[in-house]
């Protein structure tokens, strides 16, 4: 593709080398340590899963027990291993044994490490036949009954009980969404587990649990096929338990998940250690899966300034790829996130913002970019808003974005009412069809606004990165250079949850995501 | 002869304006849970006029999905307001810029004032409270941390009430800033009142200035949540520190920068 933004090539081949090496330093760290998260993926994985008498999740049940005997070094894949070989019990047997008080996987004669992994080989092939069920049933739906074009039209259901959002979700599939996220509850992403069963209450949001996972996947499977559109499920692999929910996804055939290697750290103040170890767990999965991740970089510009902050989400974008090539996620499933957040009052914004979009879709030609609309600026005027809204799906579709979080009028009142999804995807629809093929015709002035916008934000996004790779990722999240938040190495949420790997520690799940094309 | 485009506006008796006065134009957009149709449309009309609009005109309406249809409805409405009558509770007190803040605090109070501010509880939005705290402000007022002679801490979001109390303490702090952005089921209401309450029960609701703020919130609302003062859309980082610094020198807070002191 040529440019059209007359990028230099050596500049972003720089920025993507420091990136890259940036993420192999980290990488180092990450493959010394685990989390209690990532140990409660391993144990669901294994097939654990339902809730003790006290309604906690029995993965929490099992990894605490480990926890609290000093053992989660060696990790829960060992532990389970072994109980397996000297009860003969299944994995999920095992965990409620543990929770009723009847079994102390620590005090259990030990066999070998080899021995206990070869034990967990059952658990671990019923769990690769449903995933790779899933994977199968989404190609057969994307052969037969197909999908929308790009940009998908993505959409949000938030209205804390799953049934309502159901009705919600199929309504926008009706009205042309591509895409559901069901968006959480706003307190979930600090929730050190993961609720159980169908919720019907939450703030903001629905609780991303298994069951409402299922309850919403039926739901789209059903509606999809009534208007002969595969509609992606998308929910959130964030916060404490980013890889736990990575896996229910990966069980339930979600389609889209929200995965940053650093938003965490930065706008929930969840610990840098613990949130850079589950971004790896999280992401060998949706590799494997066949899920689009996104990334939050949008996030940096309501705290930041777009226009001056804009080579900080380029800079991140980059982190973001390269901590992805590291899990093997293909170039297809990237989808990189940023945002039309520039102050409407700019003279010329539009010009940057369009800059700024087509520069992101030169750097990752093939990435799924997801582009999020207006909402700093979003005040309540819900027809000035509309108009934001469509400048904002101008530069969708000039640019190939695509994933379009569709614009909604109402931003900054409420969480969407059914007629303001309906108004938004008709904004969104009229623009991609009127304006189709404009990215084709249209060309821009060598040396103007546009052009020299994008060189000077890639110029400053390579020298950022090259400074982050001396200085260290840890030492840049300290030192606040990403959406002007300072986090501290031995802060926030989830410390006590991170462990140095023992001896004998091993994660049978990693190789057997990262084998794949 | 009439030598103007309309009579003039009687204030007593006021009622929404079209293209003419008085002629109650409204123009509303809303979803019924019925099935398309004219019968659709005729319920939408029927609607309008029980809520009291005459001549009811739907201008568009189309299915949203099976048993749900959205209307756009004009009505001319009849019902009229005393606007002479109408009362608003408002902060007190004159509002200065950020300069004149600076200079206001260091002539009239002779220190430094300090706040703490946080998005409390199950609210995870920062926006609010960066608007006001946070250097860069927001849509060219700057924030709380640009300003002289004042300190400012920002604590973020999902606060929980204890650790905005304890962090208060802690830094002697003038004034409590909460903000509050979800508002689903009266979430922030509950959060708002939690936050009053447990100030009550520290015994620090008359040493420390509480106020509120987010999109969702009037100075109505926080007075009648037992706060000093709420700030609504528009309202900025000038808005906040002009009321707090004026409320210090009304308490005599001068000498007073330690709690235990008020």
């Amino acid at each position: 593709m040529k440019s059209k933004l007359n990028l230099d090539v050596k500049v972003v081949e720089s920025a993507r080398q420091h990136a890259a090496n940036i993420a192999h330093d980290m990488q180092e760290f990450i493959e010394k340590h685990t989390t209690v998260s990532t140990e409660r993926t391993i144990v669901r994985l294994l097939g654990v899963d339902g809730v003790d008498d006290v309604d906690t999740p029995l993965p929490n049940v099992l990894v605490d027990h480990l926890k609290d005997a000093g053992a989660l070094p060696t990790g829960a894949a060992y532990w389970i291993g072994n109980a397996i070989v000297q009860t003969g019990k299944t994995p999920q047997e095992i965990a409620e044994e543990v929770a009723a008080g009847n079994l102390e996987l620590t005090k259990l004669p030990t066999c070998a490490v080899e021995e206990a992994a070869e034990a967990l080989k059952p658990a671990i092939a019923k769990t690769f036949e449903q995933i790779d069920m899933q994977i199968a049933k989404r190609k057969e739906y994307l052969d037969t009954i197909g999908e929308g074009k790009e940009p998908y039209i993505y959409v949000i259901v938030a209205t804390g009980n799953i049934y309502e959002d159901v009705i919600q979700a199929q309504a926008a599939a009706r009205q042309g969404a591509d895409i559901i996220a069901v968006i959480r509850t706003t307190a979930q992403s600090l929730l050190d587990y993961v609720p159980y069963g169908p919720t019907t209450e939450g703030f903001g949001g629905t609780y991303a649990t298994q069951e409402n996972f299922r309850i919403m996947r039926k739901a789209l499977d059903e509606v999809g096929e009534e208007v002969g559109r595969y509609i992606r499920l998308c929910n959130y692999s964030s916060g404490m338990c980013m890889p736990e929910i990575a896996a229910m996804g990966a069980l339930e055939r979600l389609d889209v998940m929200l995965n940053d290697a650093i938003y965490g750290i930065l706008f929930r103040d969840i610990n840098m250690q613990r949130t850079l170890v589950d971004q790896f767990m999280s992401r060998v999965i949706i590799g494997y899966c066949g899920i689009i991740f996104n990334s939050g970089e949008d996030n940096y510009l309501t705290t930041d300034d777009a226009i001056e902050a804009a080579h900080t989400v380029t800079a991140s974008q980059f982190i973001n790829e390269q901590f992805a090539v590291l899990a093997n996620i293909p170039e297809e499933q990237m989808g990189l996130g940023h945002a039309f957040e520039m102050d409407p009052e700019t003279e010329d914004g539009f010009l940057l913002e369009l800059s700024q979009a087509q520069m992101a879709r030169e750097i990752f030609p093939k990435a799924r970019l997801k582009y999020m609309p207006p909402t700093k600026f979003m005040t309540g005027n819900i027809f000035k808003g509309h108009l934001q809204d469509a400048l904002f799906n101008l530069v969708t579709v000039w640019t190939n974005q695509s994933l379009l979080l569709t614009g909604m009028l109402t931003e900054a009142i409420h969480t969407p009412f059914m007629q303001d999804r309906y108004l938004a995807i008709e904004n969104a629809q009229y623009i991609f069809n009127n304006c189709r093929h404009i990215g084709e015709e249209m060309e821009f002035k060598k040396d103007g606004i546009i052009q020299k916008r994008a060189q000077e934000v890639l110029a400053k996004a390579d020298a950022l990165l090259e400074e982050v790779e001396k200085e260290g990722l840890f030492s840049t999240i300290e030192k606040g250079i990403f959406g002007g938040v300072k986090r501290p190495f031995d802060g926030g949420h989830g410390l006590e949850g991170v462990c140095t790997k023992g001896e004998n520690y091993f994660n049978p799940f990693i190789e057997l995501f990262m084998d794949h094309e | 002869m009439t030598t103007c485009a309309t009579t003039q506006v009687d204030l007593t008796k006021v009622k929404p304006y079209g293209d003419a006065l008085n002629d109650g134009k409204v123009q509303l957009a809303f979803t019924l849970p019925v099935p398309y149709g004219e019968e659709a449309e005729e319920c939408a009309k029927q609607y309008a006029r029980k809520l009291g609009f005459e001549e009811p005109n739907v201008a568009y309406y189309c299915e949203l999905t099976n048993g749900y249809t959205f209307f756009n409805v004009y009505g001319a409405a009849q019902a009229t307001i005393d606007f002479t009558q109408i009362v608003v509770p408002k902060v007190e007190g004159d509002v200065y810029d950020r300069v004149a803040c600076g200079e206001w605090i260091e002539e009239n109070i002779g220190r430094d004032i300090v706040v703490v501010g946080a998005s409390i509880e199950s609210d995870a939005h920062t926006v609010g409270i960066d608007a006001i705290i946070q250097m860069k402000g927001f849509h060219g007022h700057f924030g709380l941390e640009r300003y002289k002679n004042v300190v400012a801490y920002n604590m973020g979001s999902q606060v929980p009430c204890e650790a905005l109390i304890a962090k208060a303490k802690e830094v002697n702090a003038d004034a409590i800033l909460v903000s509050q952005t979800v508002t689903q089921k009266d979430i922030h209401i509950m959060n708002l009142t939690k936050m009053a309450e447990l100030m009550e029960a520290e015994g620090l609701r008359d040493k420390v200035i509480l106020t509120c703020g987010g999109p969702r919130i009037s100075h109505e609302l926080a007075q009648e949540l037992g706060y000093d003062a709420g700030f609504g859309p528009g309202k900025y980082a000038d808005h906040v520190m002009s009321f707090v610094m004026q409320e210090v020198q009304k308490r005599g807070w001068e000498k007073k920068a330690d709690i235990a002191d008020r």
